[in-house]
């Protein structure tokens, strides 16, 4: 049977597992703030867990593991365009801050 | 013999060559709901509402001056004579994940027809989202009442972090709130037995937007607050 006529039907195992991750995952995110991890390590942890817990959430919960390529290309292709709009906007960034102090600074 | 609307055979095979016969053949290039492609788009433009508000943030915190206020400390509590950084936030998180999870058992026991479970669960969900709005409002007002942090000017360091914070984090509480009424709404129409004959992809769509939320607060919460 497809997915248009059942929906998205699924072992309740894998939600439960997938919840006892996203509890996990988020109390070590939250350890890295109350263990005052500093520098390149903070930034590092922070991100592989976010994307871990997005991940986790996109692919199970909403399914999208077992969506068709033709959806899930629709959903992440035009994600590209953000990822260039982040690169601009850190150079932009950045180029503020430096002739701020150039100028602004004694 | 296969004809358009029997969509159990519409399926051509998996991978590149599946998505290029979907898009090229003259039929439904999706095979889901309507409703449920519809939510995706909704979805996906909402990424980028949230994406540029957070690259936003981004840009005034890189070229913001003053130094930046440590969120760690400005989100921490004294509880019990204890000091605990961000502990409120991390309450909320997993309020958050909690629901998260209940919606996505909702969504299993109502393809199930598991009519009552499906109730129960949504309401959860939806109760956990209001406590979830109700800790925020507790956060805003210590923030502004106590801290006196303003939109303009806060007096621990650069002014765009009162800002940036209210933008975003008053966008997401939005979402959660509009949330909790929606599922409000579909929670009434399963009990009612609205969807006896068509059936529970409606509770689907409605998970979608929920975890959708929840997906929104784990990119908040890492930039945010733990960045």
């Amino acid at each position: 049977m497809s997915d248009a006529t059942t929906g998205q039907q699924h072992p309740i195992g894998i939600y439960l597992k997938v919840w006892l991750l996203l509890f996990v995952l988020s109390t070590f995110s939250y350890l890295v703030d109350f263990f005052h991890v500093q520098g390149y390590l903070r930034w590092t942890l922070i991100l592989a867990f976010m994307f871990l817990k997005a991940g986790f959430i996109v692919a199970i919960f909403m399914h999208v593991a077992w969506e068709r390529l033709a959806l899930k290309y629709v959903l992440f292709l035009p994600l590209s365009a953000i990822a260039v709009l982040i690169a601009l906007m850190a150079i932009e960034g950045d180029y503020t801050f430096l002739t701020r102090h150039l100028f602004f600074d004694p | 013999m296969i004809t358009q609307t029997d969509t159990s055979t519409s399926y051509t095979t998996p991978g590149i060559a599946g998505m290029v016969s979907d898009w090229s053949a003259d039929r439904q290039a999706f095979d889901v709901p309507w409703g449920k492609l519809m939510m995706w788009v909704f979805l996906l433009s909402d990424t980028f509402i949230f994406s540029v508000f957070l690259t936003g943030y981004m840009t005034v915190r890189l070229s913001a001056t003053e130094p930046w206020p440590n969120p760690s400390e400005v989100f921490a509590l004294t509880i019990a004579g204890h000091h605990l950084p961000l502990i409120l936030i991390a309450i909320m998180t997993f309020a958050l994940i909690t629901s998260s999870g209940t919606m996505a058992m909702a969504v299993n026991f109502a393809y199930r027809g598991d009519k009552r479970l499906t109730v129960i669960l949504i309401a959860l969900t939806a109760l956990l989202g209001a406590s979830f709005v109700g800790m925020q409002a507790f956060e805003w007002s210590k923030l502004i009442f106590e801290e006196g942090v303003r939109p303009w000017g806060n007096p621990m360091g650069a002014a765009q972090f009162g800002s940036t914070f209210f933008m975003i984090t008053g966008f997401h509480g939005l979402h959660v709130t509009a949330g909790v009424i929606y599922l409000s709404i579909v929670a009434r129409k399963v009990a009612r037995g609205d969807y006896e004959g068509k059936g529970y992809a409606i509770v689907e769509i409605a998970g979608l937007y929920w975890h959708f939320v929840d997906l929104v607060w784990v990119f908040i919460f890492a930039f945010f607050y733990l960045w």
